[in-house]
């Protein structure tokens, strides 16, 4: 009995500890098969790189990503961008960013982080992905994050082509209806469109795609690590299944003679 | 030690005598190793060597990095992340110490229940006991201060929440809390505080291990059948106990590597599962979010905390009593803590004159719901204290409390135990001679 005690004790481990439990209510997010689900899992470069060209010309107007060093967009577990490439990213996009120590704005470096942008009070992307819960099924447990994934993601894929029209204006405040947002009422007005970004791969850009594509670039923004640590998951599991094995087998062998002699008398 | 007979360490060499002479370390190792162990220890035997691991992990873990970590509530967010962006396996290092936590307490939770479900606190190991819910109370303190220190908005909210309990202590309260966060709120010197004494308690109880160990050392331990280890000749204590080197050692290291594939799975496939998503926003004073959840494993007590509302009759005749000085709050900080301090005492709450529950028929069932219950507690503790909550949240308390009050001091009036094997050596033999080696894996002895 205290074996199976025991065993509903982890289950439950799981069962409780999911932290599914406590983010605001919003609006029913659906799974998406990303590239990057599963112990398996990998990010796809191509997704990455249409996502940063998303997040830089539609989310960055307002949106910062101040934890994430720009050099690691060259990452080949990221989106994989050659060196003289992210240079001219920044030539395009950072030419500006204020230096603390300066006290004056500066070229940015490969080694700086992306500028944070507080202007539109809009909140920084950098761990977003991380920061939501898409799932908190089933009965508010938040166990089939066990199987989706914490649903970071896809929340913000859904959030993106979730607005449904229905907007408000609340004391002097314009709010866009949106059907993911906690209370179903967000300032961020609707930020993509069909074709608002031209892809260079030839991708279509419906919003569909382009939510999908800057939510798994976040993703890697948030956990530019994973692949790394997926590998690393591999190598440990692998080596200690096969140290349980030997251990395994030298536990059966020393204990053996101590068996037969109770068997036997 | 342990008043069974064993072999001692005899030095040999020159040396070796001149050392055992003037300081026996080496006899103390050996007689550690070679502790004489019942041989028909089962598989909940083995999160000893897990807790044990686990703190050797925390503090090793830690200490790197604390290397990196800055505390100041300007920095400290920040730093995190730079541990996990630009230091060289900063990220592997602080998932395998965030979520080793959470190994640690799976652990100490099993470890507990075994006790309880065996019998181990009854005498004459009520000190063993004892010092185990002292470990218990000091994890319980490092893991929430240790949460802190990320400065996310559950690290904020959770301490502004936990510390405020100290608050609701009738004319001292509000003195201890500023006390305790050096100041009027969650802010810098807090932060600053709780780094000192997350770093400084582990070896704390470190210390308090080698007491716990020290003390089942000296009582022996106890074992699935609760039948003590006869000590009346070497001859029969050699048939009911092997030495810990090499039976134990090898058994316990297998199990260990056995969870630890478990947890490297945790660790690289999901390691934010267990988080919480709003410890990756950066603290806010400014900001509450929507519910405050403590971690995991504080839930049931959490839960207990929370159940006595101002609705409930005993808060309500226990205000009334006391001229109102033992408020809502005040009474669920007392339950919190009563619901540890009733199992701390259970040594003298249990009158059964059986050890195991393995022979006690009734026992075996209010323990299995006291499991339960336990778990329903951990599940409404996360749940929001609204609807149907609250009154589940209450039951469960209730019953935590009947369980140790009031179930456990009659059961040994009324409940006929199931006879008991002699010696531990019958219960061996009985388990690999008549009903083979692979039978009923319930209570396998160390296979």
């Amino acid at each position: 009995m205290f074996r199976k005690l025991a065993l509903t004790a982890l289950t439950a481990v799981a069962l409780a500890g999911s932290p599914a439990l406590a983010a605001g209510e919003g609006g029913h997010v659906e799974n998406i098969r990303f590239s990057f689900d599963g112990p398996f899992g990998t990010f796809d470069q191509n997704q990455l790189q249409r996502g940063l060209q998303v997040y830089t010309e539609v989310c960055s107007a307002c949106h910062g990503l101040r934890y994430v060093p720009i050099r690691t967009l060259s990452d080949e577990d990221g989106p994989g961008i050659p060196p003289d490439q992210v240079r001219a990213y920044i030539e395009q996009n950072f030419i500006e960013v204020w230096d603390e120590d300066l006290r004056d704005y500066r070229a940015a470096t490969p080694e700086d982080n992306f500028p944070e942008n507080t202007a539109a009070g809009a909140p920084d992307l950098s761990m977003m992905a991380k920061a939501r819960l898409g799932f908190h099924g089933p009965w508010g447990t938040g166990l089939n994050s066990l199987v989706n994934g914490i649903g970071g993601p896809e929340y913000i894929a859904a959030l993106l082509s979730g607005y449904n029209g229905h907007d408000e204006e609340m004391a002097g405040t314009f709010l866009y209806g949106n059907d993911v947002f906690p209370g179903g009422l967000i300032s961020m007005a609707p930020p993509l469109w069909e074709d608002g970004v031209e892809y260079n791969d030839g991708t279509a850009a419906t919003i569909e795609q382009q939510a999908e594509d800057v939510a798994a670039f976040l993703m890697w923004a948030a956990e530019p690590q994973m692949m790394a640590r997926k590998r690393m998951g591999f190598t440990a599991v692998i080596l200690l299944i096969l140290l349980s094995t030997l251990l395994y087998l030298t536990n059966k062998r020393l204990w053996a003679p101590v068996k037969r002699a109770a068997k036997e008398s | 030690m342990s008043g069974i007979p064993h072999d001692h360490y005899e030095p040999k060499s020159n040396g070796a005598k001149w050392l055992h002479r003037r300081l026996p370390v080496v006899g103390l190792i050996y007689d550690t190793l070679m502790i004489p162990t019942p041989k028909n220890l089962n598989w909940m035997w083995i999160w000893g060597i897990v807790l044990a691991f686990c703190l050797v992990m925390q503090i090793v873990t830690g200490i790197i990095l604390v290397m990196h970590y800055t505390p100041h509530v300007d920095l400290a967010f920040a730093s995190v992340e730079h541990i996990m962006r630009n230091v060289n396996g900063g990220w592997a290092i602080r998932y395998i110490h965030m979520n080793g936590a959470s190994l640690f307490f799976i652990a100490v939770y099993l470890h507990i229940f075994r006790g309880l479900y065996y019998g181990s606190y009854k005498a004459p190991r009520e000190v063993t006991w004892i010092i185990g819910m002292l470990i218990y109370l000091m994890m319980m303190g490092t893991a929430f201060m240790g949460y802190v220190l990320p400065w996310g908005q559950m690290s904020f909210w959770g301490a502004t929440v936990i510390t405020g309990l100290f608050g609701a202590i009738p004319f001292i309260g509000d003195a201890i809390q500023t006390w305790l966060l050096g100041g009027p709120a969650v802010d810098n010197a807090t932060l600053n505080r709780f780094l000192s004494l997350h770093y400084l308690l582990p070896f704390v109880i470190a210390g308090l291990v080698v007491v716990h160990i020290w003390a089942f050392h000296h009582t022996g331990n106890n074992n699935p059948t609760g039948v003590e280890v006869r000590r009346t000749s070497r001859k029969e204590a050699d048939a009911d106990t092997l030495p810990f080197w090499p039976y134990f050692v090898i058994k316990d290291v297998f199990a260990l590597a056995v969870v630890l594939v478990g947890f490297f799975a945790v660790v690289g496939f999901m390691p934010n599962f267990l988080g919480h998503p709003d410890n990756y926003i950066e603290a806010n004073a400014l900001a509450t979010p929507a519910h405050i959840v403590p971690e995991w494993y504080f839930l049931p007590f959490y839960a207990i905390l929370r159940a006595f509302d101002s609705e409930v009759w005993v808060v309500i005749a226990a205000n009334w009593l006391t001229g109102g000085i033992v408020d809502a709050k005040f009474f669920g900080v007392i339950a919190m803590f009563g619901a540890i301090a009733v199992m701390a005492i259970v040594p003298w709450l249990d009158t059964s004159s059986v050890r195991s529950g393995r022979y006690r028929p009734m026992f075996k069932w209010w323990f299995a719901l006291l499991v339960v219950d336990f778990m329903v507690l951990m599940w409404v503790g996360a749940r929001p204290a609204e609807g149907i909550y609250p009154y589940i949240a209450l039951i469960g308390s209730a019953y935590w409390f009947a369980y140790f009050l009031v179930i456990l001091p009659l059961l040994g009036i009324f409940e006929k135990p199931l006879p008991q094997p002699a010696t531990i050596e019958e219960d061996f033999k009985e388990h690999y001679g008549k009903s083979g080696s692979n039978g009923d894996n319930a209570a396998t002895p160390a296979e």
